[in-house]
């Protein structure tokens, strides 16, 4: 007896149930809600993702239970944000890694790059990114990020999915980039060099990815170093919006995404630092080329 | 070869008659030793659920001695049961009464309400004897059973933990240093005597009609989880365990290997596919209760091994599939059947 027979079995002992039935009347109603926001096709987008395997995940991800997710980011990708994307179709049917530039104080463009893949690419793809540590001692907040096909940041767990066939989502600024004041907006903090070493050792294209928008979402004045260490917070900005009562939402610029030609690396994954450094120079290089068309391209800011 | 009296002398300074009693070398090399069926297979910790399976495995085949002070009921006739602790000097007659094939250690303790003195006699001491005994005796195989328990459940483990990966297990529980310390002896006797293939085996949470936590936690009536966890686990069938085992007596198998069972699945269908209701608490408030509970000695479940609900604690098996030849029989569906099989 295979395991989702048996699971089916025990499903439908539980449907006969009143608490059964009242949680598969507000399951149909929630899955109407979400065609009305995504569009008529999210399920067959869905179905899409988990024909391509993604369905038995040794990291958690369930398709059934990401589509909830994906559903709300939906809201913020067509309604808030407005996303745009440019070259979607650079991304590689196989395995991949995606580098972005990161910014915005939360980090609401992993979110959009996410959604971005999901919606807009054909055939649509779940990217998968890593997470901190710490955020698996968090309840609920663990349980969400393995169910969408996040997870923990460590070398071991980016080379298998890699292995997989995955596309990987990373930022090498990491906090740097995100936490950076409003004055440094669009110039490309130091890259770090794992995701380089990664490429090299699994021979994974790389596909870079200019996200413009995301940096005027919140204006951050500066960051305080010493109330940081105080805290043992990564970081404290100073965000004059954050301190009037309902405006702690981004404000809603429209973001444009732009995917790059891959490129591809060649050489030792052991080499030294000054050999690595020069390779990912011209991926930050090719980045900060595009995010500068990008803002020449772009005419307002929030339409 | 030479270097052994030496080794026994440096490490454990035995006293020299026992020395000068040890039997002479045996001409047979060593692998052909180890595949001859005529001789037996020495079993400790027989009695327990997984040595029954694997006596009822191996004994058509081969002649097998158990050691075990408990009883065994529906003990095979032809399986000799020394009954005694294993702490007790007899142990060395087994040796020096047969020429023995092979040693399968499954005779570990880890009961948590045991004394740390307890433990310590029965799975420090007597397995170190055990090994001096393996030695002296120039047993050609010994395996091991030690457990994927010892890498710990930690937030920042890999999804799967390679054979290198660290043993962290004892940084929150100090209970699990034993049998970490169990699988360090085991390690340095594989490098200290290469004549003797030594096979380490560390499955993840055996399921079945075994009395260990993850199979006495799917038992209870209504299983508590703790709210907004619900990490991915790995599941494997005894007999699955007892499968590897034997495919580890094979000749030419040495090393340690992870044992993984049937594809990784979240908690929460783990516990779905037992049909039982599911009671999530928080988990400051679990490890409250529980710690309670087990003062009071109403639970033997202790608060620190809580973070198995928690964090993941999942093992790399392609060692064992590639090497060992080890391939899972069972599914994670018919592992949590055999834990209500009997009842």
């Amino acid at each position: 007896m295979g395991i989702t027979t048996a699971l089916a079995k025990r499903a439908t002992r539980s449907e006969s149930t009143l608490r059964g039935k009242l949680l598969g009347f507000v399951r149909g109603e929630l899955d109407d809600l979400i065609q009305r926001v995504a569009g008529n096709d999210f399920d067959k987008r869905i179905a899409q993702i988990q024909a391509r395997g993604q369905g038995a995940d040794p990291f958690g991800f369930d398709p059934e239970w990401a589509k909830y997710a994906l559903a709300s980011a939906a809201l913020f990708h067509k309604y808030y944000f407005r996303v745009e994307t440019h070259g979607i179709d650079n991304v590689p049917e196989g395995r991949a890694l995606l580098i972005a530039n990161h910014s915005g104080q939360i980090p609401i463009d992993a979110g959009l790059i996410l959604s971005a893949m999901f919606y807009d690419a054909n055939p649509p793809r779940m990217l998968r990114s890593m997470v901190e540590k710490w955020s698996q001692t968090l309840p609920v907040v663990s349980t969400f990020f393995a169910r969408c096909g996040q997870v923990v940041g460590v070398p071991e767990n980016a080379t298998r999915l890699l292995e997989m066939g995955e596309a990987l989502l990373v930022f090498p600024e990491g906090t740097r980039g995100i936490s950076k004041p409003f004055s440094e907006r669009y110039r490309l903090q130091d890259f770090g060099l794992g995701f380089m070493r990664l490429a090299l050792e699994t021979r994974t294209p790389i596909v870079p990815i200019a996200v413009v928008g995301a940096e005027e979402q919140y204006i951050n004045l500066g960051n305080v170093q010493s109330l940081a260490r105080a805290l043992k917070m990564p970081v404290f900005p100073i965000v004059p919006q954050w301190m009037i009562p309902g405006l702690q939402m981004p404000l809603p610029t429209r973001y444009r995404i732009y995917f790059g030609d891959p490129l591809e690396f060649k050489g030792d994954p052991d080499d030294e630092d000054a050999v690595m450094e020069e390779k990912v120079e011209v991926v930050r290089a090719t980045i900060q080329a595009m995010i500068n068309r990008g803002l020449k391209q772009r005419k307002g800011l929030f339409w | 070869m030479v270097a052994k009296p030496k080794r026994t002398a440096a490490d454990k300074p035995a006293p020299a008659a026992r020395r000068t009693r040890r039997p002479p070398a045996p001409e047979l090399p060593a692998e052909a030793k180890a595949d001859d069926p005529t001789l037996p297979i020495v079993v400790t910790g027989i009695c327990g659920r997984l040595g029954r399976h694997l006596t009822r495995h191996l004994h058509r085949e081969r002649l097998v001695i158990g050691i075990d002070r408990r009883s065994f009921a529906g003990l095979p006739k032809d399986v000799e049961h020394c009954r005694f602790d294993i702490r007790r000097k007899k142990t060395r007659d087994v040796f020096r009464a047969h020429e023995v094939a092979a040693v399968v250690h499954l005779g570990v303790m880890h009961d948590p309400r045991a004394t740390s003195t307890e433990h310590h006699t029965w799975n420090v001491v007597a397995f170190q004897k055990l090994l001096e005994y393996v030695a002296q005796y120039r047993v050609p195989k010994l395996v091991v059973l030690s457990t994927s328990a010892i890498y710990g459940p930690r937030p920042d483990n890999a999804q799967f933990l390679t054979e290198e990966s660290p043993l962290l297990g004892s940084a929150r529980f100090s209970g699990v240093r034993d049998l970490i310390e169990v699988d360090m002896l085991a390690q340095s006797f594989f490098w200290k005597h290469p004549e003797t293939e030594t096979v380490i085996l560390r499955p993840a949470h055996i399921l079945g009609s075994v009395r260990n936590a993850p199979s006495n936690y799917l038992r209870l009536p209504r299983i508590p989880t703790l709210f907004g966890f619900d990490p991915m686990l790995q599941v494997i069938h005894e007999l699955d365990v007892v499968r590897a085992i034997t495919l580890a007596l094979r000749p030419g198998v040495r090393g340690i290997f992870n044992l993984a069972g049937p594809p990784a699945l979240p908690l929460s269908k783990l516990i779905e596919l037992t049909g039982k209701p599911r009671l999530p608490v928080p988990h400051p408030m679990a490890e409250a209760i529980v710690g309670r509970l087990w003062s009071l000695r109403i639970t033997s479940f202790p608060a620190p091994e809580l973070d198995h609900l928690r964090y993941v604690c999942m093992v790399d098996d392609r060692r064992a599939r590639r090497l060992l030849g080890y391939e899972p029989m069972y599914d994670a569906a018919q592992a949590v059947d055999a834990v209500f099989e009997n009842e």
